[in-house]
């Protein structure tokens, strides 16, 4: 029988090896998914929420004025708000050519036990004439969006 | 003058493109040739035109006019000439006129040089391209005319992104799109077998080589910008898992299994509806590339617009060829009747089980890319889906992919000795032990996986040329006859090792960079060190300069190995006034094995400067692999029987001599 499959048999084996091969495929996206997913929150919704610490998420807002601080070498403190509630932030690293005070901001990483926010990436790749989708969408949440104003001029 | 005719051209061509579309589609209904030939003037003309207004928006950026609009926003007079000509694609409108240009330009390939091609399907593929034409045309037209005009107009204009003011990013536009579009011809040619409802061995011999030129161009495409993004970003990695960037590995997915299972509907005859599937998946999924680059959904570099019109422009063409394509698949696929029969275990089966993975692959990429913007449109949480999804699901379907490589060229078609492949790759399979073997004396350290990686690299590499080796006889008669003979081996055998060896070097990079990169992040006065790798850094001097259109700040490095001076680096943190952006410059030094890697940030209180290095071993093999894929993939198009428009008789007088590769 080995050798000898006929028309019917050869199809089946090819569809049951392509249905398990995508099955698994789409089986391993979920799951993968399920716990690779970072939540997009700005500070308003993480006071709220009372986040966890540890919980990896991506914050973003806009960077508070005169609030980024030099905290001994390449390491930065800011205050990223949404011009409601506030949160800081610790980053190690270069910050991106982008980041400004005033401007949008979107970065990653986990609350630590301080209630600092430690991030391990900045993100500002937005370019000057408008924001992150999400930083805007979370300003406008928040109700202190104001197209003209917020995006720093131009 | 020249804008008001560009403008016109641009006119022209969407009412040539209208008859392009309806009258050679009428005509092949009816059979009247007469009706069928107007496809081919009219291809060359509709590209004629829409050259002119090319060329139109070419001069206007050159000479920089700014009483037009785009030149205006997104030119200015002291940008390097360069960047001037390249400017033209570094925008929304101008994009989309590159976009059209190329996609004209492979309708009059066809029309010039289709001249064996039946009448019928010749016409109806001309006017599925032509009805392409028609929706962007219109979507220019309507939404992103190029040829605005303002009055008055101002005396400078406000600059391009200094970020896409690079060599590697003025080319990198073109390359994509020659793929992305590039795939309409395969998707042209499955819809017009859709409507005849005939595929066959003919029609995959006309198909393989516009997928293999636009596969090349892709792969190319990818490459740049990934080269980009990792010397300019300053974050010392080539790849992000970025939405954008993979928009642009979805095709390449598909369009990778699109060109193997056309080999075997062109061999064997068989897996028509799946490759006529394929095709129109590979152009699909370019097409929702352009929707999720050019629709301002995603915030990058490439998001140029933010016109929420334009967006829901490209949703409708997409809706429309998809879902118009999907249908008629699902209405006229039954027709197209099942080839020859193979055992599981043959060349069709091997390819069966690339598709296979290839498909899986692109699901997963698919599923990552695009589950957060689905999630927001429905109202749900934001989220984003980062590398560890990516690592999650891609790695696992691709690594059993890369080990069967090897296998494929050895097995016959129909039914094949896995026994007999498996032996005549036991070189092959010893190099590559010896080589992991090695690579764990030498880097004990890393994790664990990293030797079987680069072992799995070599496989590949070794394995590949395995096949060329056995089919020369290496070694095995006289070194000169088997010189001969490999003059003579069919040009594909050899792109077909060279793609298949170019992905096992790629492979060595990737993982060579994953598991053995060092990093330091710190901050250091003029005077400070640096230890890395091997390396030794001292900032000798921090400066200033003024380049053409920016000002930097330039950090001088001397950099030593093992006490020896080896030289200098001076990465740049540039500021463009007229932009009013700034932009890294980083230093790389490589020496194609590995890459040290310095970006220079901003001074603190103190007076030091932050400073980012990274050592990166094997990183450059990542694109040297590239660069042999694609460098396969014109090998193989370079083949005489695959050659554009070569009579059909060619193939079967080599077909005696040559056994058929891949």
């Amino acid at each position: 029988m080995a050798r000898k499959l006929t028309r019917k048999q050869k199809r089946a084996t090819f569809i049951v090896l392509g249905l398990a091969i995508l099955g698994g495929a789409v089986a391993l996206a979920l799951f993968a998914l399920r716990d690779n997913v970072v939540f997009f929150y700005s500070p308003t919704e993480i006071s709220e929420r009372g986040l966890g610490v540890g919980q990896r998420i991506r914050l973003g807002g806009l960077v508070e004025q005169g609030s980024v601080k030099q905290a001994g070498p390449a390491t930065i403190h800011f205050t990223v708000t949404d011009l409601k509630d506030k949160i800081k932030v610790t980053y190690t690293g270069i910050l991106p050519d982008l980041f400004r005070e005033g401007q949008g901001v979107v970065a990653e990483g986990a609350i630590g036990p301080d209630g600092v926010f430690v991030a391990d990436s900045v993100l500002a790749k937005h370019d000057e004439k408008y924001m992150p989708p999400e930083v805007a969408a979370a300003l406008k949440k928040s109700g202190e969006w104001r197209p003209e104003g917020a995006t720093g001029g131009s | 003058m020249f804008a008001e005719i560009g403008h016109f051209a641009l006119v022209l061509a969407l009412a040539i493109a209208l008859v392009q579309t309806f009258v050679p589609l009428y005509g092949a209904h009816v059979r009247d040739r007469g009706l069928m030939a107007i496809a081919v003037p009219a291809a060359v003309v509709q590209f004629v035109c829409i050259a002119a207004a090319f060329m139109a928006l070419e001069q206007a950026f050159i000479v920089s006019d700014f009483s037009i609009k785009l030149v205006a926003d997104n030119s200015h007079a002291a940008k390097p000439l360069f960047y001037k000509i390249a400017g033209v694609w570094g925008n929304h409108e101008g994009s989309m006129v590159l976009w059209v240009f190329i996609l004209s330009l492979f309708g009059a390939l066809v029309a010039l040089f289709g001249n064996n091609l039946p009448d019928a399907l010749k016409a109806r593929v001309l006017a599925v391209q032509g009805s392409i034409g028609v929706a962007f045309l219109l979507f220019i037209l309507i939404t992103s005319n190029p040829f605005i005009r303002l009055d008055p107009a101002p005396f400078e204009g406000s600059g391009l992104n200094p970020l896409l003011q690079d060599p590697g990013l003025a080319s990198h536009p073109p390359f994509l799109y020659t793929g992305y579009v590039g795939f309409s011809m395969a998707f042209s040619f499955a819809v017009a077998a859709l409507i005849e409802g005939k595929v066959d061995a003919s029609w995959a011999r006309w198909v393989r080589p516009w997928t293999l030129l636009a596969w090349t161009a892709l792969t190319i495409g990818i490459a740049l910008g990934s080269w980009w993004a990792y010397y300019t970003l300053g974050w010392g990695g080539y790849w992000f898992w970025d939405p954008v960037e993979n928009a642009s590995l979805l095709p390449w997915l598909a369009g990778t299994a699109l060109l193997h299972s056309a080999v075997v509907l062109e061999k064997r005859g068989t897996l028509k509806s799946w490759t006529v599937l394929l095709a129109i998946l590979a152009f699909s999924l370019s097409l929702i590339g352009t929707f999720l680059v050019r629709s301002g959904v995603l915030t990058s570099v490439h998001a140029f617009a933010t016109d929420p019109r334009r967006g829901f422009a490209i949703l409708i063409i997409i809706c429309l060829f998809i879902g118009g394509a999907l249908s008629l698949y699902a209405w006229r696929a039954p027709l197209l009747k099942t080839g020859a029969l193979f055992a599981p275990m043959s060349r069709e089966g091997a390819l069966i089980l690339n598709n296979l993975l290839l498909a899986a692959a692109t699901a997963a990429v698919f599923i990552g890319t695009l589950y957060p913007l689905l999630l927001d449109s429905l109202g749900g949480p934001k989220i984003s889906v980062g590398p560890p999804y990516f690592n999650a699901t891609f790695g696992p379907i691709m690594l059993p992919l890369l080990f069967v490589v090897p296998f494929g060229p050895f097995l016959a078609w129909k039914r094949a000795d896995a026994a007999a492949a498996a032996q005549r790759l036991t070189v092959a399979a010893l190099i590559a032990l010896a080589v992991g073997i090695a690579a764990y004396a030498v880097h004990h350290r890393g994790p664990w996986l990293a030797p079987l990686g680069i072992a799995l690299g070599a496989w590949l590499i070794a394995g590949s040329f395995s096949e060329t080796a056995y089919r020369v006889r290496l070694f095995r008669i006289p070194l000169e006859e088997s010189l001969k003979k490999a003059r003579h081996l069919p040009r594909s055998a050899w792109g077909t090792a060279l793609a298949h060896a170019g992905l096992g070097v790629t492979l060595i990079g990737i993982v060579g960079v994953t598991a053995w990169r060092q990093e330091v992040v710190t901050a250091i006065p003029v005077g400070g060190r640096i230890e890395i790798g091997g390396y030794s850094l001292l900032l000798k001097d921090v400066r200033g300069l003024v380049g053409p259109n920016y000002q930097a700040t330039e950090g001088v490095f001397e950099v030593s190995e093992n006490g020896a001076f080896l030289t200098y680096m001076q990465p740049q943190k540039r500021f463009f006034p007229v932009e009013k952006q700034e932009t890294t410059k980083t230093a790389i030094h490589t020496n194609l094995v590995s890459d040290l890697y310095v970006v220079i940030g901003d001074r603190d209180d103190e007076k030091r400067w932050s400073v980012r290095v990274y050592y990166n071993p094997l990183v450059p093999l990542i694109w040297i692999g590239v660069v042999v894929m694609g460098f396969g993939g014109l090998v193989s198009l370079l083949d005489r029987r695959l050659r554009v428009g070569a009579p059909a008789p060619a193939r079967s007088r080599r077909l005696a001599a040559a056994q058929p590769a891949e």
